[in-house]
């Protein structure tokens, strides 16, 4: 008996000192940590986006040593898409001038947003997090580029209507929305019952808890008796993989379920096995290893050993987005240089620099990147921009581009974010005016 | 040696009948405090809101759970939910009476949590053991369900989350992004050091007597006269209102806001369950050793590794402290079933009878 405790007490005794020594102090250079997720329920989706974004940054260290001529500190921190494991990381990063925070989840998101202003770092919370958050008059520190999950709705919509021949078909037509029972998953709802009540389709909700992600056999019998004509999967991990098997276990016209971008893993898809051919889902950017960006990840990173990840999956659908993450931030950060003149920027420079943000066609080739992506315009008043997507279709081995480049509703959406950004200041008793001074475009 | 009783005399009942009758356990308790209220002075920032803030939440939940497990031998495995009860009442009172301070709202949220804990508690009279985990687990998804699907609770908004409203306390922001870890850590650290103070009088006064009594058998305790409904709901409200408290406390002092799937799902009833088991059924010192095992120890592997010169990515500290909590788990409980309190119990022993064995 002596010996454990005596040794459990010595340990805890030295982690206990080790934790509470001030931090190594930071070397010259901008610090991007990563909350990223390789473990828990929802890795499958994590670990080929933390690669993606990890990678290219990397890639830039070492082809370009850093941007503009500073290096940049990458440094991870795993939060196990798990809350309370998220807030940890921030506050453990918080403390190293951080320029930029990717939470990479809804929940952690949501408590992060009110923090963002007093610890002045931007929140970059790219197509995630809270849609109202793209009023830049209320939410001067999170972004949301390149658009919401209200435009993702719109856009599923418009693609429907484009497929039924026309907006005056929707009349009658039974639209499901399958949707993870959490406040991401029910982003959604409001654009879509506006939408139903303006065209005259019958909406229907499936929600899908999260402890049942892995088993929908009912919610598909449900989707089955109600004679659904098309589906929006709004699903993340381990629930898209279950749906596009149910779809096709069910014989599902697999073409007419349409997930929103989160749901466009590749291992999402190929789940369903062959049948899962024609799967679609919503996406702002290309896939494959044939951009000159990513070939330089695949020379500059991998051919030098400095990768965590498999050399196969680079160029795979949600290792692009990892990787789109990533040039987001780099632009923000070229962006902040070049408005305050200083090289070593701070993440008041960059929220500065993410709202003169402007991804023109050309800039996106001139990074390697030619006709990986629509074009990104933030603005001080509009922090996600309201980007065009598209929809990506699966075509047995991998995602090629189903449609061309599909402009979210932006009259319909714009007016509701507004209403629910002034709602939630009001909500929040004190919420600061906005004080930050807008650039304009550079 | 150290731990010596010898020449500590009582003249009285009230001095025998005392908490901590011994002079070194009153030096030791002073000590303890004197040191959780001048932490802050000398801990980093995110010691004290990463560490020392998700120990004190966690203990007092593992408090409450003690309270029916422990004490009363009631299986529960609805905590996760009574926390939620705590948290929402209190994000609805505070938006409905915003001027009352903020510390009233917390611990009303407790009377809330305790009166559905009393609801829940009533099949307790005639199910016992498995199968009152079972109609706890019922509560755990019925409440769950509820603070999802009702959207009164979380005042229509569109996120469905609990958003924090920034709420001060003479002057000083406690709630919403201003409010400094330090502020927040002394305001739980009263909470939880007064709901200590009143939950060790609870239990070595005559309700903990009973509560003991219909632990150890129930018919017995019938028999010398104990009412068993009264005393088993009582459980459950005393336990549901620590469980509330901590949720409220949880929600507004630590989280700053957040949802009902991550915060008061069914993992958060299975980690409580674990602190007390790990920590000792049937004690309050164990409460806290729980909870700094399995909430805190995580943290200070994974942070601690890397201060200390260990590099290693941070994913595979990950799976590296899962590995670790697993294998401690399980040595703890073979070398002492009993929790660490117990180890505590035995390593005063030895030392109260140091230099000889026994």
């Amino acid at each position: 008996m002596r010996t454990p405790t005596g040794w459990i007490f010595g340990t805890a005794l030295a982690v206990v000192l080790a934790a509470g020594a001030p931090p190594a102090k930071a070397e010259e250079g901008i610090y991007v940590p990563l909350l990223t997720y390789r473990t828990g329920n929802f890795a499958g989706s994590g670990t080929p986006i933390a690669n993606g974004m990890r990678d290219y940054l990397e890639m830039l260290n070492q082809r370009d040593g850093g941007i503009g001529g500073v290096k940049l500190i990458i440094e991870e921190c795993e939060t196990g898409y798990d809350t309370k494991k998220g807030v940890e990381c921030y506050e453990s990063t918080k403390g190293k001038n951080p320029v930029v925070h990717n939470p990479y989840s809804t929940g952690l998101t949501l408590q992060l947003i009110p923090r963002a202003s007093v610890d002045k770092i931007p929140l970059l919370t790219m197509a995630y997090g809270l849609s109202a958050a793209a009023d830049g008059r209320v939410f001067p520190w999170v972004f949301n580029p390149p658009l919401t999950y209200w435009d993702g709705a719109s856009v599923f919509v418009r693609f429907v209507a484009e497929q039924e021949g026309g907006v005056d078909k929707l009349k009658g037509k039974t639209i499901g929305l399958v949707h993870l029972d959490a406040p991401f998953g029910r982003e959604p709802i409001p654009v879509m019952e506006d939408l139903a009540k303006r065209y005259g389709f019958n909406l229907k909700l499936y929600p899908v808890p999260a402890q049942s992600m892995q088993d929908q056999a009912s919610t598909w019998l449900a989707i089955r008796r109600d004679r659904v004509d098309w589906i929006y999967n709004q699903g993340w991990g381990a629930m898209n993989p279950t749906a596009v098997k149910e779809a096709v276990r069910t014989n599902f016209p697999i073409s007419k379920l349409v997930g929103v971008w989160w749901a466009g893993g590749d291992d999402d898809a190929r789940a369903g096995g062959p049948e899962a051919k024609g799967y679609r889902t919503l996406s702002f950017h290309g896939a494959g290893a044939d951009y000159p960006a990513v070939q330089d990840i695949l020379k500059y990173v991998y051919d030098r050993n400095l990768a965590v990840g498999d050399r196969a999956k680079v160029g795979e659908n949600l290792y692009s987005r990892g990787v789109y993450n990533s040039a987001l931030i780099a632009e923000a950060i070229r962006t902040a240089q070049q408005v305050t003149g200083k090289k070593v920027v701070t993440g008041e420079d960059v929220r500065r620099g993410l709202e003169s943000m402007n991804i023109s066609e050309e800039r996106w080739k001139e990074m390697g990147f030619a006709g990986f992506a629509a074009p990104v315009n933030i603005s001080c008043d509009d922090h996600s921009g309201h980007n065009r997507v598209f929809i990506a279709q699966w075509d047995g081995s991998k995602f090629v581009r189903g449609s061309d480049y599909i402009e979210p509703m932006k009259d319909l959406v714009r007016p509701m974010i507004e209403s629910a950004a002034k709602d939630y200041a009001e909500k929040n008793a004190g919420w600061p005016k906005r004080t930050e001074a807008c650039d304009g475009r550079s | 040696m150290f731990y010596r009783e010898a020449g500590q005399f009582k003249t009285s009942y009230y001095a025998d009948q005392a908490i901590f009758p011994i002079l070194q356990d009153r030096i030791g308790v002073a000590v303890i405090l004197f040191v959780a209220f001048t932490l802050p002075l000398v801990a980093s920032d995110f010691f004290v809101g990463s560490v020392m803030i998700p120990f004190l939440v966690f203990s007092l939940a593992a408090i409450g759970l003690n309270i029916l497990t422990g004490y009363t031998g009631l299986i529960s495995l609805g905590t996760g939910a009574f926390m939620g009860v705590g948290a929402y009442a209190c994000y609805k009172l505070t938006t409905i009476f915003p001027n009352v301070p903020i510390v009233v709202h917390i611990l009303s949220a407790g009377f809330f949590s305790a009166a559905i804990g009393v609801i829940f508690g009533l099949p307790s009279l005639r199910i016992k053991g498995f199968y009152l985990a079972v109609a706890t687990l019922a509560a755990q998804f019925f409440l769950q369900w509820c603070f999802v699907r009702i959207p009164w609770l979380y005042n229509n908004n569109a996120s469905g989350a609990i958003e924090v409203p920034v709420r001060t306390l003479m002057g000083i922001d406690v709630t919403g992004a201003n409010a400094t870890p330090e502020v927040r850590y002394y305001l739980i650290l009263a909470i939880v050091v007064g709901m200590t103070w009143v939950a060790s009088n609870l239990v070595h006064g005559r309700i903990g007597r009973q509560w003991m009594a219909v632990r150890d058998m129930d018919i017995a305790a019938e028999l010398i006269g104990i009412r068993l409904l009264n005393t088993k709901l009582l459980a459950f409200a005393v336990s549901s209102f620590y469980c509330g408290v901590a949720g409220a406390v949880m929600m507004f002092l630590w989280y700053g806001g957040g949802e009902a799937a991550d915060a008061f799902n069914i993992n958060q009833s299975f980690n409580i369950l674990f602190m007390v088991i790990i920590g000792g059924l049937g004690s309050l010192i164990g409460s806290f050793f729980g909870a700094a095992f399995i909430s805190s120890f995580p943290t200070l592997l994974k942070f601690g590794l890397p201060l200390i010169g260990i590099h290693i990515g941070s994913a595979s500290v990950e799976h590296l402290t899962h590995f670790a909590i697993g294998a401690l788990i399980i040595a703890f409980l073979i070398v002492e079933p009993h929790g660490l309190a117990r180890l505590w119990q035995i390593a005063k022993q030895k030392l109260r009878v140091w230099p000889f064995p026994y």
